[in-house]
């Protein structure tokens, strides 16, 4: 059987979600993944690809994934800090693959700080 | 050190970025006859005078306040003189940076090529308002897309950054080097199941 994805199919997302464009739009909830050498090293691209495997298994489209470089604290990562609007910014550390859907549903879905894993909390 | 080379080159593409690339092309040289793998990242940022080009091999060297030492490019340095490669910066004061480095494929040491569909995805979603060119060269067969292309599908940048567009991208990636690698094996979906 072949089954390449080509261009086409592409092409072909774009116009069966109609959803897809509310992630870009502004006041959404944020995730930040620290994409520094040491994040890169301690695992930050495979959070990255679980955090982007979540989101679109549970179909959520407001909220946006950043990166951003590293931030002095090389040792706790990988690093994610959620956003939600109007609340502190929690970071996380020392995140695995593994404990990415628990920080979605925890904390993107129900609003629940995942206690085990922050590191700090900023305004 | 890094694990393999698809880290090493988002880390690279990183620096590329902070240095206010606007455009970053990443090419991938899988050389089976001459037995070499070479990486090459290409940036359109503000560049570096001779003197940064030297001190940026000494890990002692960052240009960052957050901390003081900058592992990217000594590691990616000492992985290519391990395995028998090339390395090199060539950069100029406004103009850009090309860093490359090459590995012999059959030194012990070489890091396997690792994900590099999720390197390019990274970036693209990391910095969607960024151009990438990303270009896998099989001896003599080459794969390549880059944002220019896939905007053009789209229509609307920002829809780079969706999860369901950004693992698109990935997969593209993934089947276009898997393509390549077995000879134009089309039996992509059977042979290399998530």
């Amino acid at each position: 059987m072949k089954k390449i994805t080509s261009l086409e199919d592409l092409r072909k997302i774009k116009e069966q979600s109609k959803d897809l464009t509310s992630a870009r739009s502004g006041g959404k909830m944020r995730i930040i993944v620290g994409m520094g050498t040491c994040g890169i090293a301690a695992g930050a691209r495979e959070v990255m690809t679980a955090i982007l495997q979540e989101l679109e298994k549970r179909g959520l489209t407001d909220v946006a994934v950043e990166t951003t470089g590293c931030i002095g604290m090389c040792q706790k990562e990988p690093l994610v800090d959620v956003i939600r609007p109007g609340e502190p910014r929690t970071t996380y550390g020392e995140v695995g693959p593994g404990d990415v859907p628990r920080i979605i549903v925890e904390h993107i879905v129900n609003g629940n700080i995942v206690e085990d894993k922050v590191v700090g909390q900023t305004d | 050190m890094l694990q393999d080379l698809s880290q090493y080159i988002l880390d690279i593409a990183e620096n590329s970025l902070k240095a206010e690339a606007s455009r970053v092309e990443i090419e991938v040289f899988e050389d089976t006859r001459g037995d070499l793998i070479t990486l090459k990242v290409t940036d359109n940022g503000y560049g570096m005078d001779d003197e940064q080009v030297s001190a940026i091999e000494n890990p002692f060297f960052t240009t960052r306040t957050e901390r003081r030492v900058g592992l990217g490019i000594p590691f990616l340095k000492q992985a290519s003189d391990t395995c028998g490669g090339r390395f090199e910066i060539r950069s100029v004061k406004g103009r850009g940076t090309v860093v490359e480095a090459s590995f012999k494929r059959d030194c012990i040491d070489c890091p396997p090529l690792g994900d590099i569909p999720a390197t390019v995805m990274t970036l693209m979603v990391g910095w969607p308002e960024r151009d990438f060119l990303f270009r896998f060269n099989f001896d003599d067969e080459l794969f390549e897309t880059g944002t220019e292309e896939l905007v053009q599908v789209l229509q609307d940048r920002s829809l780079l950054v969706t999860p369901e567009v950004a693992l698109w991208i990935s997969r593209y990636i993934e089947q276009g080097i898997y393509h390549l690698r077995t000879g134009g094996n089309e039996d992509f979906e059977e042979n290399n199941q998530p």
